[in-house]
């Protein structure tokens, strides 16, 4: 008797212990996780000479607030934003569109060869992209499309392999016998995909759109190969060109890269619960 | 087509839903043939070519691939860097993934407020947060080379010494993998809590039950996390590429020591206009990352995969 209630509070004190440590390592690395984006924005807070001071300030001793300010006149700022927010959200439009209409015609309508046509349809998904690179350059090319942004948006128009899965998996999980009864009732495929599906599509659509701008927004090899001229880049082209091109004014480029992030870091705390479902739901096709 | 053949008696309503079932994935099916095997068998006929752009693509046979494989001597590079990255980087960053995500499990207080800061520099353009670590890894002004001096240590050239440029590029690629990290979590999280409870009453210790109950539930997870990573550390750029790029568009870092496959390709393709030579690098690519897969796939005896599903 006495030996087991020693028993228990051994393993309580052992716990705790544990625990402390584990929140303790936790703990050190979210500071270090932090500290690059601490680091950035510190950065963007200094004059010129305290960037370059050693050993290197802290704190900022004298915020200089309009860094912000003159970043986003230093490179176009805003302009690149305009042309990265375009481009993401016509991205996001065709992922959405395509993807929708695919999915609900590999789960929802029963087609001989369906599941062997998904499975081909699927192993794309383990294309590495360099092998259609230089032909599917080479056609834009043809079509006068290079230094557009139509071959990093159109492509998204015909379905993504990746997503289609996820809302395939989605749309099995509703019983069958909800678009049979709408179809007694005269229903046609695509009243039924508008009236019932959709609005049961929700969440997994929210994913879709969700991952898809992030991917966008960040993406850097597409713009780099496809827009050409100054003002059609993007707000990751263009912090990139300009640095290599106008050297180092450190602390706006900072603040621009600090602005920069800002889209999808606002997004992300708006959207959480989406964006851990989402993870999840990437996860779990294993 | 074939399955019509195949099938000549298929029923008046199996006729009208093949057809609207093709028609709901024919953007599917376009995109296949317009985006995937048009442009492979193209990429396949480049690469027996010589092909400027200017002039029309004349054949060599197998000219492009033999002179990358006997005499390019940055393409081997580029083969050894991505292998480092894949056998070195790769296992380091999923390994410390799965550490944070084990610690995160502990029913740790204040969950949500960490799994957002280890998540963030996911999505954060990488672009944007590879500017401030040019700048923290800088050999002048660094805070890392001042971190160093500070404990009495020599400075060390993280970008430009060809010995660290790739273990530097491996820290920071862990800044960037929190995504992994909260996959591990979410499927850790789902991991039924009675079985390591009665694990626990049978005598089995922390380790014990990681090993032998944990991690087996989630292999399918690792398992994926593996294979979609393999892939993509083999197609590694962005982060290199702009870490090591100069003014003239040039990358790669000192002596080549951060020329990888990626760059090597796009330098080739879209700085020499090699449009051939590229095509025979991508097809090599492509068989690389086949045959990993498939060895990868033949070699999951590991993975447990429930009877639930």
């Amino acid at each position: 008797m006495t030996a087991a209630i020693h028993w228990r509070e051994n393993r309580i004190v052992q716990d705790r212990i544990k625990k402390s440590i584990a929140y303790t390592i936790v703990f050190i690395m979210a500071v270090a996780y932090i500290f690059p984006l601490y680091w950035l924005i510190v950065t963007a807070l200094k004059t010129d000479a305290e960037i370059f001071q050693q050993p290197p300030p802290i704190f900022p001793p004298n915020p200089q607030w309009q860094n912000f300010g003159e970043s986003t006149t230093y490179i176009p700022f805003w302009r690149y934003m305009w042309n990265t927010i375009v481009i993401s959200g016509l991205t996001v439009l065709g992922t959405v569109l395509s993807c929708t209409f695919i999915a609900y015609g590999f789960a929802r309508i029963r087609w001989p060869g369906r599941n062997i046509v998904f499975l081909i349809y699927l192993s794309t998904i383990m294309l590495p992209s360099q092998v259609t690179l230089i032909p599917l350059y080479l056609i834009f090319r043809d079509l006068g499309w290079v230094g557009t942004m139509l071959p990093l948006v159109v492509p998204h128009f015909f379905g993504n392999a990746l997503y289609v899965f996820l809302l395939r998996q989605f749309l099995l999980t509703i019983p069958l016998e909800l678009s049979d009864a709408a179809k007694i009732d005269g229903a046609s495929e695509l009243g039924i995909l508008w009236h019932i599906m959709i609005p049961l599509m929700r969440p997994a659509l929210a994913v879709v759109a969700l991952f898809t701008f992030v991917q966008t927004y960040r993406d850097f090899l597409g713009p780099l190969i496809y827009l050409q001229n100054q003002q059609d880049w993007t707000i990751s082209l263009g912090l990139k060109l300009f640095q290599n091109m106008y050297g180092a004014q450190w602390q706006l480029m900072m603040a621009a890269s600090t602005l920069a992030m800002l889209p999808t870091i606002v997004l992300f705390f708006f959207t959480q619960k989406t964006f851990v479902r989402g993870i999840a739901l990437t996860g779990l096709k294993g | 087509m074939t399955i019509s053949l195949r099938r000549p008696r298929l029923t008046k309503q199996q006729r009208r839903a093949l057809i609207v079932g093709l028609l709901f994935i024919s953007p599917a099916i376009i995109g296949f043939f317009v985006f995937n095997i048009g442009p492979i068998v193209q990429s396949l006929h480049y690469s027996f070519t010589r092909y400027n752009i200017l002039q029309p693509p004349r054949w060599v046979g197998l000219n492009n691939y033999k002179f990358l494989i006997e005499s390019d001597r940055v393409f081997r590079i580029g083969i050894s860097n991505t292998l480092y990255m894949v056998l070195i980087g790769l296992p380091i960053h999923l390994v410390f993934n799965m550490l944070m995500a084990l610690l995160l499990n502990t029913r740790i207080k204040g969950l949500s407020v960490y799994r957002s800061i280890f998540y963030i520099p996911s999505i954060t353009p990488v672009v944007a947060s590879t500017i401030v670590w040019l700048w923290i890894f800088n050999g002048q002004f660094g805070i890392l080379n001042e971190f160093l001096k500070f404990i009495g240590l020599p400075p060390v050239g993280w970008l430009t010494d060809p010995r660290w440029v790739k273990p530097s590029l491996i820290f920071m690629g862990a800044w960037f993998g929190g995504n992994t990290i909260l996959i591990y979590l979410a499927s850790l999280q789902d991991v039924p809590y009675d079985l390591l409870e009665s694990a626990e009453l049978d005598g089995a210790n922390a380790l014990q039950k990681t090993f032998r109950i944990t991690l087996p539930m989630i292999s399918p997870v690792i398992f994926y996390t593996i294979i979609v990573n393999v892939i993509g550390y083999f197609q590694y750029f962005t982060e290199a590429w702009v870490m090591t790029a100069n003014r003239d568009g040039s990358a790669g870092g000192v002596a080549n020591s951060a020329m990888f496959y990626s760059m090597y390709l796009y330098q080739t393709a879209f700085q020499q206009f090699k449009m051939g030579y590229a095509s025979a690098q991508a097809w090599i690519l492509f068989m690389i990352v086949l045959i990993a897969t498939v060895a990868l796939f033949k070699t999951a005896g590991w993975v447990y995969y429930h009877a639930e599903d």
